[in-house]
């Protein structure tokens, strides 16, 4: 029986060009969809697996809108939502980590105990890398950092994940504990017409914030100066490569 | 004074590393920390570095890597020097063990610098956010400021005039929590060849454009008529495609080769980190507005898996 926890943020979808705000506090997502990051996919997708029968539970903190990731979340096999409603822009990482604390809390009071929690590696639009620690912090429990694979036995959370020297590193934590995840271990499925349908029939469980935030310190955003481009096109195609190899000849590294 | 938690491998401080004391340099008087084993000259090569003294966390608890033990011998150094500021590279465990610091501290943490304003009182950095696209400016108001450094946001330079560097040893009191999420054991992955990668002459590259795992033989083999090495993008390494030691850009090694032949890559800001010194860089894509081709010298606009063995058929043609 592991009842788990899955934690995403809802973000700009900016694959393409990426504009800012008027008050260059937030990206303008005006033109654009919203997403949750690669490696909180990957998190939902372990939630999923890990809590097998026994439900997992996914949670946001964000606009009335973020209720649309957690549909995709419930999708894929998430059993329950939770919405803390709040403007992220005003919420730094140490803000979101007590608020997801506080809502472990009440879950908890409630009968619902959450052995483990996943979160991602670190958010695809502030990229703090310490929701998931702080989070642990609060919550008195163990965290284990930026795994790929994550496995439940006998209350025990065996995690692994690329040391910094290429070989592959396995953390073994007593539940409850918290994991943040890195994408690239497992494949997210994709939601099923039954599991859409599921999904709507999932209530939200929506609470207001615990407390008003200290905020992320944010001046404001800039965007790096667009660079001019010289660039030389030699061709298109196959039918370029004598031009590259002249120039390959001509640079000196081909004889 | 900052404080900086140095990194080590077999081949002594990181590169990451060594850049980040060169940015702490730039600021103020540094100090580094060293947990666990470090390579014999680790210290001397931290006095190169400009850094004066270095805390060395030394003990059993320090035998295993774990964030929150790390971050236990970090406090103990920032405690005893009273250091106002405390900053790692950007990688995984310098990002994990200031997370850590930061939250017992209470205070705030920036990932990523690229830059500073102000001054010691009123620290404003700049970092990189949404993938690199944008850079936030952040205060950090509360002492010891915690932020981390952006792989290859500067170039490591050894300091002017090497400092005497003194050692003092730290044995800081453990917690039966902070030894609980350490690592028990590791297996080996391949073995780092990156040293080749970054004195190769020639680097060819290559993307999430080579499709799948199964993509790479004709960049292999391209690579390898031209006496070069192969360097791939993170998305490559994600997906398991290639191994992580063959990765360029922030997170992994930054490469400076006469040419570059990035293949289906698209530039972005934390590739572009690892390949900007390169002399000239050939890009070959499907998009002609991709950055990696507006940024690059020369370009080829198409397939790369029809291009890529065309440019190897054709050097073997002429070879004869
Ligand atoms: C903290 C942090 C650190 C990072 N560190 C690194 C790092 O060290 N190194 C790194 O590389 N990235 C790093 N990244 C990731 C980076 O932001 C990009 O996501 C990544 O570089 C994109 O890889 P890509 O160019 O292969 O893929 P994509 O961005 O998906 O680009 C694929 C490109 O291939 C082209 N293409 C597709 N098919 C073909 C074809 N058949 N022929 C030719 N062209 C084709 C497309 O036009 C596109 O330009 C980091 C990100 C973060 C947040
Ligand atoms: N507003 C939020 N709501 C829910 N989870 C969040 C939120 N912000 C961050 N997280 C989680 O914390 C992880 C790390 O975020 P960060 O520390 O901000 O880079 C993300 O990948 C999410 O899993």
């Amino acid at each position: 029986m592991t009842s788990v926890l899955v934690c995403v943020k809802r973000v700009p979808d900016v694959s393409g060009e990426v504009l800012l705000t008027a008050d260059a506090q937030a990206v303008d997502a005006r033109y654009v969809g919203f997403t949750v990051s690669a490696h909180e996919s990957c998190a939902v997708e372990l939630a999923v697996r890990v809590a097998a029968g026994d439900g997992a539970t996914v949670l946001t903190l964000g606009p009335a809108e973020a209720v649309e990731q957690l549909r995709s979340a419930l999708g894929v096999g998430c059993t329950a939502a939770t919405l803390v409603e709040a403007d992220t822009a005003g919420y730094g990482p140490a803000d979101v980590a007590r608020e997801i604390a506080a809502v472990v809390a009440d879950h908890e009071a409630a009968g619902r105990r959450h052995d483990l929690i996943l979160l991602g590696n670190d958010a695809a639009d502030t990229g703090d890398f310490q929701v998931g620690i702080r989070l642990a912090h609060e919550l008195g429990r163990p965290v284990v950092n930026g795994v790929k694979a994550v496995e439940v036995a006998d209350g025990v959370v065996t995690a692994r994940g690329d040391g910094p020297d290429g070989g592959v590193e396995t953390f073994r934590v007593p539940l409850p504990a918290v994991v943040t995840v890195l994408e690239g271990g497992v494949e997210p499925r994709y939601p099923t017409i039954t599991g859409r349908m599921k999904a709507k029939k999932v209530a939200v469980e929506t609470v207001a914030p615990h407390r008003a935030p200290d905020g992320p310190g944010r001046v404001r955003l800039t965007l790096p100066p667009a660079q001019p481009s010289s660039v030389e096109v030699l061709g298109e195609g196959p039918a370029a490569a004598p031009a590259v190899v002249d120039l390959l000849h001509s640079l000196g590294v081909s004889r | 004074m900052i404080l900086v938690m140095a990194e080590t491998d077999a081949g002594g401080v990181t590169e990451v590393s060594r850049e980040t004391l060169t940015f702490a340099r730039a600021l103020d008087e540094v100090h580094a920390v060293l947990v666990g084993t470090a390579p014999d000259g680790a210290a001397a090569e931290l006095g190169a570095y400009g850094v004066t003294a270095v805390h060395h966390a030394v003990g059993e608890a320090f035998s295993a890597y774990g964030g929150a033990v790390w971050a236990t011998a970090v406090r103990a150094a920032q405690a005893a020097t009273g250091a106002t500021a405390v900053t790692a590279a950007g990688t995984p465990r310098g990002n994990e063990v200031l997370a850590h610091l930061a939250a017992r501290l209470g205070v705030p943490m920036a990932a990523n610098v690229v830059a500073t304003s102000g001054d010691a009182a009123s620290l404003v950095v700049s970092r990189q956010v949404v993938g690199g696209a944008v850079l936030e400016r952040m205060r950090l108001d509360d002492r010891p400021a915690v932020f981390s450094v952006a792989g290859h946001a500067v170039e490591a330079h050894p300091a002017a005039t090497a400092a005497p560097v003194e050692v003092r040893e730290l044995t800081p009191e453990v917690t039966d929590a902070d030894l609980v999420a350490r690592v028990v054991s590791t297996e080996p992955g391949e073995p780092d060849r990156s040293g080749s990668l970054r004195s190769a002459r020639v680097v060819v590259g290559a993307g999430r454009g080579a499709g799948s795992a199964d993509g790479f033989d004709a960049v292999l083999e391209l690579a390898g008529l031209l006496d070069g090495a192969l360097g791939v993008s993170r998305v490559v390494t994600s997906l398991g495609w290639r191994p992580h030691h063959e990765q360029v850009g922030q997170t992994g090694s930054r490469i400076s080769p006469d040419v570059y032949l990035p293949c289906g890559i698209s530039g972005a800001i934390q590739h572009w980190a690892g390949c900007e010194s390169s002399k000239t860089i050939v890009a070959i894509n499907t998009d002609p507005d991709a950055p990696m081709v507006t940024r690059a010298t020369y370009a080829v606009i198409g397939d790369m898996h029809e291009i890529v063995p065309a440019i190897s058929e054709e050097i073997r043609r002429r070879r004869g």
